[in-house]
């Protein structure tokens, strides 16, 4: 921990000031300078930094020096004017990050601590900061919204809980309620918010239902007693709102009898491995990539049909950076036969952001203000710079956020599938 | 100043409503409640009040499905000061009439200044809640108020009226008034205080020995059905404008 700012000064008494100063017959005489004097900073108020400093979680912002590495590789960087030294500079200058627009716009993707000699960690600093900002009631009007719509119904989309297993009514294979089931399964399939009411998440629960049940998988979804997992709400400072999802979710899991839970979304499997421990849930969490990897000798007969594109993947920041999972998506993708795996320049570690982290997901507007182009815009023209042909991903965010996104750039060619769907159109044809 | 928000919680809209198998009211096993989108407006409206003149507010509705602890702690992190629910041994529904008995009996032994309710509910819509409180509490009412700003012994409420047209009244404490939106959105209480206030707040409970029955009798209670459909019109841009011709002829239109 470096010394409190106070104690940092330089104490002039203690520094001796000659009369005249000679060296080697050369005049070196001066006289006090700034040099000596308080560098300029001190002519700032130091408060703001210091009520960052002061919250469990923000400490680590003192730390910054400057170097500037994760302005390098802060995606917002790359469309806007904004990174996490950035922050530290204006915090110093006397901005108060509270109630800065600044505060909103880290989608949590991690880029930056991966680099960061002095491990200044935003991952803490901005749920930390975010969480006060949230009890004196400022939070952007659509985050808000969010935040009343999961509180409510259990979900982001402000869809009703009780039809949480709506979509199942369109799977052509049997999905299990658990409520309903009434025996126990080896396999409890966590879905999550948009594969249960986002359209074209749901043609991702589909096909990942098609797959289980192709592969023979004993499995069962809890329905409309799953909530929100919450880990992007905690991340975005509603701290009340993600525990008690927890607890529900909780709850509601404690209730049948299961073996592995497997999750449809990285943000999900964050939650359930990182966080959700430290309510007393300590059972096994597989993503799903990880989880189909694992049946791959089985998987593979039945992708009968070639899939002739040229593929790239795009790396959800909570199933790679934050949880070092980069391989099992590529080899799912490798299976296809047809497919031609393409990487990004910006892939793996450094692996670009959709934008959707951290609570991003619900500030598509107030984020547009402060970037030239929308980071999935972003993402997607890198895309097809690599004359990318698919854009897939593995992310219920990811699909109508690259969606959006290639049609606002004129990309309308490039294709966005969940590694999901396109397993079950190599399966199906 | 004492200011009392008088609440209802009503049945849910965010699902489709059920009704029960003989067809005579919703299935109330089958629905959520939730607090009235207007009152929610009173509750605002109540807050602006106090942190504009000070005072305090008290807010208080009939525990009816005995869920209302949730909503009553979210008026509490939204600033209000005091909550008390309504207990006795009834069910849903209790029409508004009876409740109305219930709430100005206990917000009369409260000795308010100024009392706010939404301007009318999901559940009856014929926005009686406001009078009948005003009346049986012996008050003045101004309903369809969109602001409220009380100093001494009076009050200015902003009345919307038809065509946009706002008028202000100076109006004597203690008076009743329907919201129908606060001056500002309602603001968000973080679950994070809620939760908070659910460890540590005090609920008061008012007994009543009313069962809550009576009012009119529902003899039938269904579904809108749904009447005719859309007409869609094919073919070249001739033909469709032929048809659409010879369909304004046949309903004497030209």
């Amino acid at each position: 921990m470096p010394r409190p700012l106070a104690e940092q000064k330089v104490i002039q008494e203690e520094v001796k000031e000659l009369e005249s100063f000679v060296v080697e017959g050369m005049d070196l005489s001066g006289h006090w300078n700034r040099m000596f004097g308080q560098r300029v900073i001190w002519d700032y108020s130091h408060d703001n930094m210091e009520k960052v400093t002061d919250l469990p979680g923000g400490e680590s912002l003192g730390w910054c020096y400057g170097c500037a590495k994760c302005t390098a590789v802060c995606p917002i960087d790359i469309v806007g004017d904004y990174s996490p030294r950035k922050i530290h500079r204006k915090t110093q200058l006397g901005i108060d990050l509270f109630k800065s627009d600044d505060l909103w716009l880290c989608t949590t993707c991690m880029n930056c601590l991966r680099v960061c000699p002095k491990e200044v960690n935003m991952i803490k600093i901005m749920p930390a900061v975010r969480e006060q900002a949230v009890l004196e009631g400022d939070v952007p009007a659509e985050l808000q919204k969010a935040f009343e719509d999961t509180a409510k119904n259990g979900n982001p989309l402000g869809q009703p809980q009780r039809k949480r297993a709506a979509w199942v009514s369109q799977s052509d294979v049997p999905v299990p309620i658990m409520r309903q089931h009434k025996q126990p399964v080896d396999v409890l399939w966590y879905v999550g918010s948009y594969p249960s009411y986002h359209p074209r998440g749901i043609d991702a629960a589909l096909a990942a239902a098609r797959i289980f049940h192709a592969l023979g998988i004993d499995f069962g979804i809890l329905g409309p007693e799953e909530k929100d997992d919450g880990d992007s709400f905690r991340l975005a400072g509603e701290t009340g709102l993600f525990e008690m999802l927890a607890e529900d979710n909780i709850k509601a899991l404690e209730k049948y009898e299961w073996n592995r839970l497997v999750v449809t979304g990285p943000h999900e499997y964050n939650a359930f491995k990182n966080e959700y421990p430290k309510f007393g849930f300590d059972r096994p969490v597989q993503h799903y990539t990880q989880f189909l990897v694992e049946h791959l000798d089985q998987l593979k007969p039945l992708l009968k049909h070639e899939v002739n594109r040229t593929v790239t993947f795009h790396d959800p920041c909570y199933l790679g950076r934050h949880n070092g999972e980069y391989d099992a998506p590529r080899e799912l993708l490798r299976a296809i036969p047809g497919v031609k795996l393409v990487e990004m320049g910006r892939c793996k570690e450094n692996g670009y952001c959709c934008g959707g982290g951290g609570g991003g997901m619900w500030l598509d507007s107030f984020t547009q203000n402060h970037t030239r182009m929308r980071l999935s815009e972003r993402r997607v023209r890198e895309a097809v710079e690599y004359n990318a042909e698919v854009l897939a991903v593995a992310c219920p965010f990811e699909v109508s956020r690259f969606e959006d996104g290639a049609k606002s750039t004129g990309n309308d060619h490039l294709q966005v599938l969940d590694i999901l769907e396109m397993l079950d159109q190599s399966m199906r044809g | 100043m004492k200011i009392v928000v008088a609440i209802k919680h009503v049945p849910s809209l965010a699902d489709e409503v059920e009704l029960n198998d003989e067809g005579t009211n919703l299935d109330f096993d089958a629905i959520d409640f939730a607090l009235s989108e207007w009152d929610e407006q009173a509750i605002e409206q109540a807050v602006l009040v106090k942190e504009a003149s000070g005072g305090s507010v008290t807010v208080v509705g009939v525990d009816i499905i005995e869920e209302l602890e949730k909503v009553l702690h979210t008026a509490l992190a939204k600033g209000a000061d005091e909550v008390a629910k309504i207990v006795g041994d009834f069910e849903p529904p209790i029409e508004s009439r009876t409740q109305a008995k219930m709430l100005a009996e206990a917000i009369g032994a409260m000795s308010p200044d100024l009392v706010l309710t939404g301007v009318q509910a999901v559940d009856d819509l014929d926005g009686q809640m406001g009078p009948m409180l005003a009346a049986m509490l012996d008050m003045p009412y101004v309903g369809v108020v969109v602001n409220v700003k009380a100093a001494g012994g009076t009050a200015t409420i902003t009345k919307e009226y038809p065509g946009g047209v706002t008028a202000d009244f100076e109006v004597q404490l203690p008076l009743v008034v329907g919201v129908q939106a606060a001056s500002q959105p309602p603001r968000y209480a973080p679950v994070s205080k809620i939760r908070q206030m659910a460890k540590t707040a005090v609920i008061a409970e008012i007994e009543t020995d009313d069962d809550g029955a009576g009012g009119p009798t529902i003899r039938k209670m269904a579904q809108p059905v749904a009447a005719g459909h859309a007409e869609m019109i094919d073919g070249d841009s001739g033909e469709v404008a032929e048809k659409i011709l010879a369909i304004l002829r046949d309903k004497g239109l030209v």
